[in-house]
């Protein structure tokens, strides 16, 4: 009934907000926000893959574990990063960490 | 040992004491005498071994001992050089082998050797003497032994060996070898004293003056090998020869082939023996040592000139029969040889230096010869040569003992004047009674005294032939030029010897050691007794007792034995006449002058003398046509205006253009296009890069706004317009 | 028809939210926004017959990731308010890369064959939480990566511990 179209669209459309927040918002957990719904969104795409393309085999799935794994390590990681920053330069919003220039 | 092989040896001693003198002895003096006068020695001893070979040969003009050897080749042929003794070698030999050896040996104590180190004694000046304190504490100043002792035996050495090549060799060329060696050699040896300016001068002048006879020789050489095809006497005096060279004519003057030949060489005779005008040389050239002037001037190089002359007599008379009209350079010949016998001997009685004397002398005698070959008297030439190698050797190693025994005695007394002069001496017959009894000798054979020395002999012999010729110009003037030899000869020994000391120094002169007295007594024997061999035949008494051998041996050296000239008593007595008659006027007039007085003869010839004292002015004259000018030509117009401003004008002209043409581009192409354009570029990518760099926000944002903008607009080209869906 | 309405309310709901996440000015607004998208993510797992992933995003995304974001946000506040703008200069740019993006995928999708493809049936008999186990576990498939991935935690676990430390100095 619903074909895999339905839910690649879907996965395209989320993955393309959560470039624009990732390329848009200045505060830099925002732009991690964005960054888990393009990883959601790509995990949405291996599940539709799976299901609809090979149910049979159980690799989609190991794979749509593995990048929860990496999700949640990126994350852990970028908040401390974040939290750093914040302790240096008391900012952090993305415009304002601009050392690396000129 | 074949003979020809010794002959090709002789000359060898000598070269190789030069060269090991020079190389390996020259601190060594006692070594280098030793090896000098032991070559020396060698070459006299293999010498007089070819003699005796020689006289005993029978028909020895006709068959010399020759040997040649192929040195270049010249085309099809070879060029041959090689050895040649026929009677006028073997006679030359002798004299030269005797003379060079006597001269070797008398250096030896001329130089001092065995005398102390001079305090301030310099290398290129005469020693000055040194200091010596004896055992009663009295310092007095003793010769010193001359700092250049060994370079004086070395080049003494070279000169002997260019005197022997000239002597032994049977081409004309190895003969102008041995020539300009000891022209080479003259230089050397004139300069021996090189500090002085005046020997410096002196050896220039005598270098330049023989080179100027020397180039006509040389053309005359050259010309000869054109026509004749060869330089070897064995080619270029045989009959066939002779006779095509008579018959051809020369470009110059209608001249025959052989005479043109014969005056080209004649000249560098001119130079080479000092006649006039070529003479200028030879007086100067006492300025170097005694038995310098010795070698040079008497037994070797003025000799070698005449030797030549004599040598190449079949070409200068060829077409000439005895009696016949003189061919052109024999004519020639006659001229220079007379005028200048009569010449020097003006000059001579007015020269009070002791060694210009017997300078003018040589010129003089020297004119003698080549007068006699003028006239064709082959044999009496030879025979003057031969006898007057011994006396004149004889004179000047005389003058240069006296000159020894008044240093001695200038040193002694501390006075400063010149020992050469003839008015500081006087009274040396007591003090050097060997110096005086061998001179006396040497200048009573100069002046040809009747019978007993050897120089009458062979005056009177050219004198005879003169006559006998009808060539009466010749015979006056010679006559006259041998009253005027006696004359001032007689002059020279009393001033030098006879009377009373005229100074210090002369009172205090001594007697010289035996390597200096030895020589003088053999020469006097030889000066005394070689004069026997050349009695002529027809000779009223004595002539039967000793064969003319001489005349016998050398004539046979040409094609055709010349004839002997007949006896006649009006040249026997012109000979008596001249020389006592000149030999007593010149003792009556001398033989008083005291310290102090001017020559007796000054003031009756008032200018006349001044004009000889001065030597008529030739040298001013020479100074002001040939010396001057060419000293123009070189500082000025080739060094100034050629060189400096036109060569170099030229030079710094490119070097102006060039450096015009360089700032040109510098300034115009290189600073505003190239370097303009390399600034450019730097400048461009500067200002560029000022302009661009501010992309660099460090804003991670836009950075990967960025990154997706350029990969999704190259995938869009890339899907859409390089690959078409 | 049933799945239809039930998948068009969860993507509505899910894309709406994420719209909102990017744009509120307010960040713990954004965080609960962010919150109801996953959530809706995990809806939508459930609708493709993998539960156990619904439960996976639920605890740790909603239930880890957000409440960590949520303490950094709260960890890095200036002031009680956000002041200036949310979005920085250039987001009409980054709008713009986003569509074309999106216009790109299903350009790109639609030339696909695939695209069309209908639910296949799962195999009978077969216990996916099970098999998934099997598969992390197994030697001859999934372990290296799921180890792999094990350390990796460690890793950030400790990078993160390191990096954030206090230093007293």
């Amino acid at each position: 009934m619903i074909p895999l179209s339905y839910y690649l669209v879907f996965a395209a459309a989320l993955f393309c907000i959560g470039l624009y927040g990732v390329l848009a918002r200045k505060n830099a957990v925002t732009i991690l926000m964005g960054i888990e719904l393009m990883l959601n969104a790509v995990l949405i795409n291996v599940i539709a893959f799976w299901r609809y393309r090979s149910p049979d085999q159980i690799t989609g799935q190991a794979f749509a574990v593995m990048v929860f794994a990496i999700a949640a390590a990126e994350v852990a990681v970028g908040l401390a990063l974040f939290i750093s920053i914040y302790r240096r330069r008391n900012t952090i919003a993305a415009d304002e960490i601009d050392l690396l220039k000129w | 040992m074949n003979v020809a092989n010794i002959v090709w040896l002789l000359p060898v001693p000598p070269v190789l004491a030069f060269f090991v003198i020079v190389l390996l002895t020259n601190r060594s003096k006692w070594l280098s005498h030793s090896i000098a006068v032991g070559a020396a020695l060698l070459s006299f001893i293999g010498s007089m071994y070819v003699f005796s070979q020689a006289v005993a040969t029978e028909h020895l003009g006709q068959n010399p001992i020759s040997s040649v050897i192929r040195w270049f080749p010249t085309g099809d042929s070879w060029f041959e050089i090689g050895v040649w003794v026929d009677p006028l070698t073997a006679v030359t030999l002798f004299f030269v082998a005797w003379t060079v050896l006597m001269i070797f040996l008398y250096s030896v104590g001329y130089h001092n050797f065995g005398q102390p180190k001079g305090d301030h004694d310099v290398a290129g000046m005469p020693p000055h003497g040194a200091m010596v304190t004896d055992k009663h504490e009295h310092t007095h100043r003793v010769p010193s032994i001359e700092p250049m002792y060994s370079r004086f035996f070395a080049f003494i050495g070279l000169f002997a060996f260019g005197m022997y090549t000239l002597v032994v060799s049977d081409n004309l060329l190895t003969l102008f070898v041995g020539w300009e060696i000891m022209g080479l050699c003259s230089y050397l040896l004139i300069g021996f004293w090189y500090a002085k300016p005046s020997a410096r001068a002196a050896m220039i002048k005598a270098f330049i003056t023989t080179r100027v006879g020397d180039v006509f020789m040389l053309l005359g050489l050259a010309y000869l090998y054109t026509v004749a095809g060869s330089l070897s006497y064995s080619v270029i005096f045989s009959e066939e020869t002779l006779a095509e060279l008579a018959g051809m004519g020369s470009p110059i003057l209608g001249l025959s082939a052989a005479a043109l030949i014969a005056i080209l060489l004649f000249i560098g005779t001119i130079g080479k023996s000092a006649q006039f005008p070529l003479h200028v040389w030879l007086p100067d050239a006492m300025e170097g040592p005694t038995p310098v002037s010795a070698m040079i001037h008497a037994a070797t190089m003025v000799s070698a000139g005449v030797y030549l002359v004599i040598r190449i007599f079949p070409i200068a008379s060829a077409g000439w029969e005895h009696g016949a009209v003189l061919t052109p350079p024999m004519l020639f010949m006659a001229i220079i040889g007379t005028f200048t016998g009569l010449f020097a001997a003006t000059i001579a009685f007015t020269q009070n230096d002791i060694k210009r004397v017997l300078a003018y002398s040589t010129i003089s005698q020297l004119g003698y010869m080549i007068a006699a070959i003028g006239i064709g008297a082959y044999v009496a030439a030879a025979f003057h040569l031969f006898t007057h190698a011994f006396f004149k050797a004889l004179l000047f190693l005389g003058s240069g003992s006296v000159i020894h025994g008044m240093e001695h005695g200038v040193f002694h007394t501390g006075e400063h004047i010149d020992p050469q002069d003839m008015f500081n001496m006087g009274g040396l017959r007591k003090k050097m009674p060997i110096t005086f009894w061998t001179f006396l000798i040497g200048g009573l054979a100069l002046s040809g005294l009747p019978l007993i020395t050897a120089g009458f002999w062979s005056k009177d012999e050219i004198l005879a032939d003169a006559f006998s010729t009808g060539q009466w110009l010749v015979f006056i003037t010679l006559a006259l030029a041998a009253l005027l030899t006696a004359f001032y000869t007689m002059r020279q020994i009393v001033l030098t010897f006879l009377g009373e000391p005229r100074t210090a120094a002369a009172a205090n002169a001594q007697e010289n050691r035996w390597t200096m007295t030895v020589p003088l007594i053999i020469l006097a024997f030889f000066s005394l007794a070689v004069g026997w061999i050349g009695i002529p035949g027809e000779f009223p008494v004595l002539g039967g007792m000793l064969p003319g051998w001489f005349h016998e041996f050398v004539g046979g050296t040409l094609a055709e034995h010349p004839e002997a000239p007949p006896f006649h008593i009006v040249p026997l007595l012109t000979s008596f006449l001249v020389s006592l008659g000149g030999l007593a006027v010149g003792y009556y007039v001398y033989r008083s002058v005291r310290a102090g007085e001017p020559d007796p003869l000054q003031k009756p010839l008032g200018s006349v003398y001044t004009l000889l004292k001065n030597k008529y002015y030739f040298d001013e004259l020479y100074d002001k046509i040939f010396v001057r000018p060419a000293y123009w030509l070189a500082e000025t117009f080739t060094y100034l205006w050629v060189d400096r401003k036109g060569i170099d004008g030229f030079l710094h002209l490119i070097a102006r253009i060039t450096f015009s043409v360089g700032g040109f581009l510098r300034n115009f192409i290189d600073k505003p296009i190239i370097n303009g354009f390399g600034d450019f570029v730097g400048e461009s990518v500067k200002r560029f890069g000022r302009g661009a760099r501010f992309i660099q926000t460090g804003r991670v944002q836009q950075y990967m706004v960025m990154a997706l903008v350029i990969a999704f607009g190259t995938l869009f080209y890339y899907l859409f317009v390089l690959v078409q869906p | 028809m049933v799945m239809q309405i039930i998948f068009l309310i969860v993507a509505v709901v899910t894309l709406g939210s994420a719209v909102m996440v990017v744009t509120v000015r307010n960040l713990v607004h954004a965080a609960l926004w962010l919150i109801l998208s996953l959530f809706g993510v995990a809806v939508t797992f459930a609708l493709l017959n993998a539960p156990f992933f619904t439960v996976v995003e639920v605890v740790i995304y909603i239930g880890a990731i957000s409440i960590l974001m949520i303490f950094a946000i709260m960890l890095t506040r200036r002031t009680m308010q956000e002041t200036g703008r949310s979005v920085n200069p250039g987001w009409w740019l980054a709008a713009f890369l986003s569509l074309v993006l999106f216009a790109g995928l299903l350009w790109m999708f639609s030339t696909w064959d695939g695209f069309s493809t209908t639910l296949p049936d799962l195999p009978a008999g077969v216990d996916q939480v099970r098999e998934l186990g099997i598969a992390l576990v197994s030697p001859n498939m999934y372990v290296l990566p799921f180890e792999v991935a094990s350390v990796l935690l460690l890793a950030a676990l400790i990078g993160a511990i390191v990096v954030a430390w206090e230093r007293k100095s």
